[in-house]
């Protein structure tokens, strides 16, 4: 895939990538590369170049397995496992915080990688919904979801379940208030709800089995 | 998002020097509030310092109570036994904001500075006073959007009772900070002029002529902890937060209550209002009424009298003025109870 395209955003107007590259710090880099670079960016060849320029090393385990990347500041983590990774299970709902359906692990805790840049996940280990599977086998949480018909559309289901494993690991699932509190920060537009909560109860009551 | 440089820093001298050397640098803690301002382009920032590495998340105990590292994550703080044990108004109110995973994100430092959620704020066609100039790129030093107050006369459902000035109603949106306001915390902060502590009523501002800045922070100064010293409160702590729906969203109206009690009289009380002003709005004068006085609803009444005499609505957040009262006696009422 072409890396311009990680962020799938259109630049400002009037703000050419070369604008930016000249009125930035990064000016500094390209002061310290060969002519031929300079003259590189002289002859339209800017965008490929400031896209070199600001990537920068990412060090990072996903669902078990570490990577060695490269990715420019601005791409969210949830860019990069859907763009570059193309571990499309997390979904893009809302890319503002407000709805759930992009929740991965950080180190064993639930949070919104659209708010997170990838870069700030540095030495740490993430996990997404293809890794909760041991192989063929399902996720109790996965199986329960299924069991209680916790989906119509299917589209915060991941986010669902990743925030429904944490839920328990955290110790907030003890009562289905609580469940409802504590899972409010993942959105059903199907208005899945009362499912969400029993397959969430049954796992927890099971002690993690199904 | 517009391209940003980032840095990565692991000592708070280092995140103090790089935030000076480079104009539009902004600290990343959880990312929550800034990521979503860039993305809005709110805030177009010349440079990011990753300050997620720095060894400030710690919770504990001092000689004269509890010292919160800025970096501790809301929910770490929220879920702490010792803030649970002395200090539950503060579990409380951490646990009435966002959602589970916001929390794991969103750090004690972050949650003081994040901006209002005003939607004019929020939207850069729209007329906003707070916004400010482009801090970066083509256009730096260009006002972000139109200026004016599209709140005053618009759209103003969410916006401030209490301290609004004729530049800016906005109200801080945070949870956290009504039960830091509530429980006299003091502010650490690091800088290029060395280290100095601020009372948590002082930290934030009144939007007066200059609603572009929201606290008393200098440039390029970092948080490092909040102290919040011991207290006789936790057995009578209380944190309503009266909003749209149950869960997940910014307050129409929050209170913190702490009261120490002798029988049913009240030796002390510590209040403070959420989404009615600028700022955390402690309410002194109510304190002041309540201690001494029984534990009555006929006492809480009259001090939410006092509590409101200054309010004033926009419009639409009339409704305030007479939601708030109410929820200052509920909240009075069930902290009397809780026990
Ligand atoms: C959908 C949604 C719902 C929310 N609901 C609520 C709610 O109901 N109640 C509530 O209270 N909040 C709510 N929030 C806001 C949330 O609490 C804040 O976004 C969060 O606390 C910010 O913390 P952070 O660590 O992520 O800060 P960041 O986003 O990393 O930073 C915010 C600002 O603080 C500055 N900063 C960070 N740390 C420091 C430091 N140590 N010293 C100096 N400056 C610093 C940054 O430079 C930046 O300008 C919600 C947010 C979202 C997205
Ligand atoms: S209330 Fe403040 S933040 Fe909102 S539009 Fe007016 S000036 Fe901007
Ligand atoms: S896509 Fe992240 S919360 Fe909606
Ligand atoms: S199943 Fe459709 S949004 Fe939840």
């Amino acid at each position: 895939m072409e890396q311009e395209n990680l962020t799938n955003e259109p630049e400002r107007p009037n703000a050419s990538r070369r604008d930016f590259l000249k009125q930035s710090g990064v000016l500094a880099a390209i002061a310290l590369t060969p002519p031929v670079a300079i003259a590189a960016v002289d002859q339209g060849l800017d965008q490929k170049l400031a896209t070199a320029f600001e990537q920068q090393p990412l060090r990072v385990q996903i669902n078990g397995v570490a990577k060695q990347l490269s990715v420019e500041p601005r791409v969210t983590l949830l860019d990069l496992l859907r763009e570059q990774l193309h571990l499309t299970g997390t979904k893009k709902g809302c890319d503002h915080g407000q709805c759930g359906a992009c929740t991965v692990h950080l180190d064993g805790q639930r949070i919104n990688s659209c708010l997170t840049l990838a870069l700030m996940t540095e030495g740490a280990k993430v996990t997404t919904i293809e890794g909760l599977a041991s192989g063929d086998k399902l996720h109790p949480m996965q199986e329960a979801f299924i069991k209680h018909d916790g989906f119509q559309c299917g589209y915060c289901t991941p986010g669902q379940i990743m925030s429904a494993v944490a839920c328990i690991g955290e110790g907030h699932a003890d009562t289905p208030e609580q469940v409802r509190e504590y899972m409010s920060g993942n959105i059903c537009r199907c208005g899945a709800y009362a499912n969400i909560v029993e397959a969430v109860m049954e796992v927890k009551n099971k002690g993690g089995q199904l | 998002m517009n391209p940003f440089q980032f840095t990565r820093v692991t000592t708070p001298q280092a995140a103090v020097s790089t935030i000076s050397k480079t104009a539009g640098t902004y600290f990343l803690a959880g990312g929550t509030n800034l990521i979503d301002l860039i993305k809005r382009e709110v805030i177009i920032p010349e440079q990011l310092v990753d300050i997620t590495k720095l060894p400030l998340a710690a919770i504990e105990k001092t000689s004269s109570g509890i010292r919160i590292g800025a970096m501790a994550k809301n929910s770490a703080v929220a879920d702490h036994e010792l803030i649970k044990k002395h200090f539950p108004l503060l579990s409380m109110a951490l646990n009435a904001g966002a959602s589970a995973q916001l929390r794991n994100m969103a750090t004690v430092g972050g949650n003081m500075m994040q901006r209002t959620r005003c939607s004019y704020f929020y939207d850069n066609s729209m007329p906003c006073n707070k916004r400010g100039p482009v801090q970066s790129g083509p256009d730096k030093g260009q006002p972000n959007g139109p200026g004016g107050c599209g709140a005053i006369g618009g759209s103003n459902r969410m916006h401030a009772i209490f301290g609004a000035s004729a530049k800016c109603i906005a109200v801080h949106p945070s949870d956290m900070c009504i039960a830091l306001a509530a429980l006299d915390a003091t502010v650490n902060i690091t800088g290029p002029k060395g280290d100095r502590s601020i009372s948590f009523t002082e930290f934030h501002r009144l939007p007066g002529d200059i609603p572009q800045k929201d606290n008393t922070l200098a440039p390029a100064e970092l948080i490092t902890s909040v102290d919040l010293p011991t207290n006789a409160f936790a057995e009578h702590s209380y944190y309503l937060k009266v909003r749209d729906r149950a869960s997940y969203a910014f307050a129409l109206v929050s209170v913190g209550v702490g009261l120490e009690m002798k029988g049913k009289i009240i030796q002390q009380a510590r209040l403070a209002m959420g989404g009615v002003a600028h700022k955390p709005w402690r309410l002194s004068e109510a304190e002041q009424f309540l201690k001494g006085k029984e534990a009555s609803e006929f006492n809480f009444k009259q001090a939410a009298t006092l509590a409101m005499a200054s309010a004033k609505g926009y419009g639409e957040n009339d409704f305030k003025l007479t939601l708030a009262p109410n929820s200052i006696v509920e909240a009075l009422q069930i902290a009397t109870e809780n026990a």
